[in-house]
This record gives C-alpha cells, structure tokens and sequence, in this order.
C-alpha cells in the first residue's frame, strides 16, 4: 500500500495538475475576493474564514475529478483490484494521497493568505486546526463521488452535483469554528462536531466506496 | 400470500392497474374538497389575512417531499437486500415526484414568506434543510441518467440513496446548529400544529390525504412505466438472442 | 496446483453469453480460447479473473493466483520503465525486477519514460509485468496486439519458461503462437447460453 501511495505523489509530481492544481485555485479565488467585495479590512476580516474555507472546499473538488479515472481509464485499476490490495485499502490510499496533494498545501499557503484577507490574528490557530480536521473528510468523500461516476463519460459535472450536498456538514462546522476563532468566542463544540464527522467519514466511507468501486469495475 | 409477491412484476402491473382509478379519483375529490373548503370557506387569519390559505398547498407538499425521500430508501434498501426490481424501480419513480414536491415547497414557502416576513428566501434551518433535499433529489435522478446498465444504476443510486440519507439526517443538525449560531432564538416556523386552529385543521388533513393520495397515484402510474420499459428491454434483448 | 471451472455461466451487460464451461487446468499447461470477435472471450477471462461476479457455476483455485493482462496495461507515462515495473513489484511483495527486464529484453530502455515507449515496448513492458507478480495463473487477454515477430518469440520463450517453473497460463488469441496447449472453443458455450435466463426474465 505505500508502493501505490507514493507511486501516486510521485505522478501527481511529476505530470503536474497535481499539487500545482488546487493550491493555484485556491490563490486564484482568495486573491480575488478582495477585487469582488472591496478592499474595506472590516469587512475582509469578517468573512475571511469563510472564503478560505469555501475556496479550500472549491480546490478539493477541483482534483475529483481524475482522481480514480485516470487509473481507471488505463486499466491499472483493474490490475490493482486483482493485486494483493484489498480495495478498501486503494480507496484509503487514493484519499490519502489526494489529501496530501490538495489538502495539505492549502493547510499550508492558508494563514498567508488569511494575512491577505486581514483574518484576525487570534483566528489562525482555529482555522488551521478546523482545516487540518475538515480537508481528510473532503477527500474521502470525494473518493466516494468519483467512485460513484467513475464509468461516466463527462462525469465532472456530475461528480460536483453528488458531492456537494455531502460536503454541507463539513462545510458549516469547519467554517462555523473558525469564523468563532476568528471572532474570540467560544469554537470548541463546531471543532468536536467536525472531529465527530471526519471520523465517522474515515471510519465508515472506504468501506462504502469499495463496494461502489467493485460495482463499477465489474 | 404475502407483500412479496408484489416483487413479481407482471403481478404489480395488475395491482396497480387496479388501484390507479381509485388513487387517481381520491387525490382529485381529496384534492378539490380539501382545496375549495380551505381557500374559500374557512376564515381568514387575523395576523395573516388570505395569505395563511397556501398552508393547504404548503404543507402537504413538505409532507410528501420528505416521505418521498423515505420511501425512496426504504425501496432502495429492500433492493440491496432481497434484488426485487420493481422495488428500485419505484424508487427511482418516486424521485421526480419528490423533486417537484420539493419544489412546490420551496415556492409556495417564498409566496408565503414575502408578505409575512418581508422576504421571499432565508436562510432558516427548515428552508435550508429543503433545499439540501432538493440537492439530494437532484444528484439521485442524474446518476440514474448517467449509467446505461439498469442494474449497476439500480445499486449505485440505492447507495447513494443510503449514503445520501445519513448526511441529509446530518445537515439537518449542522444547519440547526449553524443558524441557531447566527440568530439566538429567533423561530420563523409558523406550521407548528399548535398554532393551527381546527377550523384550518380538519381541510388541511383533507388537502394532506388527497396529496398523499396523488403521491401514491404517481409513483404507482410511473412505476408501471419503468417496468414496461424494462419490459420491452428483455423484449427486445430475447428477440436478438434469437435471431 | 488446479485450476477448475465447472458449469459456468458467463454475463455480459446482465445476459448470459457463455454457458455451461467446464474445464480443468493443472500446472504446467497452457490454455488458449478461440473465437471470433464479440464472442465472450474477454468477458470468459474477466470472470475467472474476478474482475466480474460469474451469473452461475464455480471457479476454484483462481483467487490470489492471477497475474492478468489486458489491452490496457496500467503503465504510468510519467514514470520510467524501471519505476513502473518497481511499483507492481512492491504491490505483490517486493520480487527483483531485473529477471522481467532481462527476458522481456528491456534493460536497454530501463531509464527510458514509458510515455516514449514504441506500442510494441509498451506491450512488451506490460507483459513483463506479470513476471514481477510471481503468480502462478496468468490469465492473457490477446497478449501479442501489436507485437512483432521478434516480440513475440520473446513472449513466447517467457511464456514457456513459466509454464516449466509449473505456472498455468490462460490465453485469448487469434494468431497460432506454436504452443503445446489445449484449445477451448466458445462456439458451444454461445449455443447453450441462449437458453439461460436473463436478470430481465422476471419482466417478460
């Protein structure tokens, strides 16, 4: 199971759209807030946990799409399915590395760009942690999504529309808690409710998707 | 004789073929009963004016788009589990009535909150919750249009009903929790049946049965049409076997 | 070891296509399956594989025992041919890959990107493959698609190296590769699939 994880960081290097993608997004959609509501710091700094976290949202979905196609459209899903690797084990592997590729960087580059949109300084801890806590969830579910549209030609489009309204509890705690970071109140009960979600997700989604993705193989 | 046997097909077609008449003629006496009472001989409110009349559209379509999406998983189950086709393939019949009820929902709620609160949409946990559902609803029917293979489409849409089920029971938390986090104590909900009084009441039960009437005329009607489609598949999948 | 098939029943898109195939394969042999286009063989060879579930009948003696090649051979573009062949290594527990480059005659290209490969390279790069697998059963679907005639005495020495280490080999061809293997034909298995009942019986 390593071999496949860092057989994957090592593409997502090399043949670029990989780490570059996402964080690119992210920059992209962060820098331009401030030339769509103003450059006013009050209001900047009130929304600014908000927007990072849907631009880190946006990013995540953005990688989606290749994320099992790829290995599906060359066939080496099917050889790795007939592999000594359990499927669950793939799927874990493949929302491991699209969290390392897509989520991690963001965890990253985000109190830079906080700085940009004059997110209070007592709100970066918070949105760091609701970030490093909510990310590992967007990616595993949306190892699902892909496994769902895998065979789907043009399954982009798609693949968005299923996992948005899946995204919605990560969403609302993970931007709740840091939005009360941000505004000095209290954040520990959005924080253990995203805590409560990502695990469950972690816990109960690759199973899920392994049966998906054997459904789709066959 | 047990439910089961209903599983069979060509023995659904002859139960629904004898019951569409009669689901058909209950929504429309229901329906036109329960309406004409509730719109013109029941008092107006004195908060609301006429305008507390659309509760007679309102809540019965708040009623079947949530059991719409309960009947969707129970079906979708009972498919994963016992592989009896006409059961996925009511549920798939029941999604676009569900989105439509959603819809008429979504709608009737924005007619009706403009005058009363001053705004057709808000971000209220109840409104939210609805148009995640219609979120849910969408995804649903789209993946069933994506797959060409009625089976593979028939397991993938019962997961995602079921995986969709446990986050939609999640967001209706979250979304609780989210608002009551922007608007301490603030309740927009009108439709608590204590604040109904009987002489709403009893039409609206009328209006509720004839919707639930015309709920089931639906789903058992298109049901009928997804057999007969998977009818003429096997048809004409025997014919070029043969030939 | 023993591979056997008894009384299977083949789908394809939910109809039965093939039916009623028996047979057994013991170590050391070859089998090779003849059809025309469009008869089952792909589907034939994707079930014994498990890569689709069998509508009746039993397979015994197949899991964790494949090493499968199809037209697609999961190879990375970006990744050399070394670094491809690493990576399934690692995937079935860790075997050298220099015997797999050595008798696929791919030391010279070890370094090279498998994106630069020729179709033929390719071919021959996921063959080796199956080598680096160390399975016993190799289930090959139309193994020698674009190969050469040097290529495919190439294929065909490997081949014939593994059946005498006691592997088991599975083949869908059209072209005669000289091997000492027993033939199974689909033409009988079409006929009695068309008397098996489809998952859409229960609508008819």
């Amino acid at each position: 199971m390593r071999a496949l994880l860092i057989r994957d960081l090592r593409l997502a290097l090399r043949s670029g759209g990989g780490f570059g993608l996402g964080l690119t997004f992210f920059l992209i959609v962060i820098v331009l807030v401030p030339f769509s509501v103003g450059p006013a710091s009050s209001l900047l700094s009130r929304i600014a946990p908000g927007i990072l976290w849907l631009g880190a949202l946006l990013a995540c979905l953005l990688s989606l799409d290749r994320l099992l196609t790829v290995d599906w459209e060359d066939g080496a899903l099917d050889l790795l399915s007939t592999s000594p690797i359990p499927l669950e084990g793939i799927v874990s592997i493949k929302a491991l590395a699209h969290w390392i590729t897509t989520g991690l960087p963001l965890l990253l580059v985000a109190p830079l760009l906080g700085v940009l949109l004059h997110l209070p300084v007592d709100g970066f801890g918070v949105l760091i942690s609701s970030l490093a806590l909510g990310t590992p969830a967007l990616s595993m579910i949306g190892v699902f999504g892909a496994a769902l549209t895998i065979g789907i030609k043009r399954g982009g489009l798609l693949l968005s529309l299923l996992v948005l309204p899946l995204y919605i509890p990560t969403l609302i705690f993970g931007a709740e808690a840091a939005r009360r970071g941000a505004q000095g109140l209290e954040f520990g009960t959005p924080l253990l409710f995203l805590a409560g979600i990502t695990g469950f997700v972690l816990a109960l989604m690759p199973f899920v998707a392994a049966v998906v993705l054997r459904l789709n193989l066959r | 004789m047990s439910l089961w046997e209903y599983a069979n097909p060509v023995k659904f077609l002859r139960l629904s073929g004898a019951l569409l008449p009669w689901l058909w003629g209950g929504a429309l006496v229901c329906l036109m009963v329960g309406l004409t009472w509730g719109f013109f001989f029941t008092p107006d409110d004195f908060r609301q004016g006429s305008t507390v009349k659309i509760i007679y559209l309102h809540v019965p379509a708040a009623l079947i788009a949530i059991n719409a999406w309960f009947m969707m998983l129970v079906t979708s189950l009972v498919w994963l589990v016992r592989r009896h086709h006409v059961s996925v393939l009511a549920a798939k019949a029941a999604a676009p009535v569900g989105v439509a009820m959603t819809l008429i929902t979504l709608i009737t709620g924005a007619i009706w909150g403009q005058p009363m609160w001053g705004t057709w949409w808000a971000w209220d946990p109840r409104l939210t919750s609805f148009l995640i559902l219609f979120f849910f609803y969408l995804g649903y029917i789209a993946l069933w249009e994506a797959i060409d293979d009625p089976d593979s489409a028939a397991d993938l849409t019962s997961i995602l009903c079921l995986v969709g089920s446990v986050f939609a029971i999640l967001s209706r938390y979250a979304v609780n929790f989210w608002n009551q986090g922007l608007h301490q104590g603030a309740s927009l909900s009108l439709d608590k049946k204590e604040n109904v009084a009987d002489v709403f009441y009893l039409p609206l039960l009328v209006c509720i049965g004839g919707f639930i009437l015309l709920f089931l005329a639906l789903v058992f009607y298109r049901t009928g049409t997804e057999i007969r489609l998977r009818r003429i598949r096997a048809l004409i999948a025997r014919e070029t076997r043969i030939a | 070891m023993i591979l056997t098939v008894s009384n299977l029943t083949v789908a394809r898109g939910g109809v039965a296509i093939l039916a009623g195939i028996n047979f057994v394969m013991v170590s050391g042999t070859a089998l090779v399956v003849r059809g025309p286009n469009g008869s089952g063989k792909t589907s034939l060879l994707r079930t014994i594989a498990g890569l689709q579930p069998q509508m009746s009948g039993q397979i015994t003696g197949a899991e964790d025992r494949i090493a499968y090649a199809a037209h697609s051979d999961g190879l990375k573009a970006a990744m050399s041919v070394a670094e491809n062949l690493e990576f399934w290594s690692s995937v079935f527990g860790g075997p050298s890959i220099q015997p797999a480059l050595n008798a696929f005659n791919l030391n010279s290209l070890a370094s090279r990107r498998a994106g630069h490969l020729s179709a033929g390279q390719k071919r021959r790069l996921g063959l080796a493959r199956l080598m680096v697998t160390e399975r016993p059963l190799w289930v090959l679907d139309e193994p020698t698609v674009s190969l050469d005639a040097v290529s495919v005495s190439i294929f065909i020495s490997a081949l014939e190296s593994h059946l005498a280490n006691g592997g088991m080999a599975l083949i869908s061809t059209h072209i005669d590769l000289g091997l000492d293997a027993e033939v199974l034909d689909m033409t009988p298995f079409k006929d009695l699939a068309a008397n098996v009942e489809t998952s859409d019986q229960a609508f008819l």
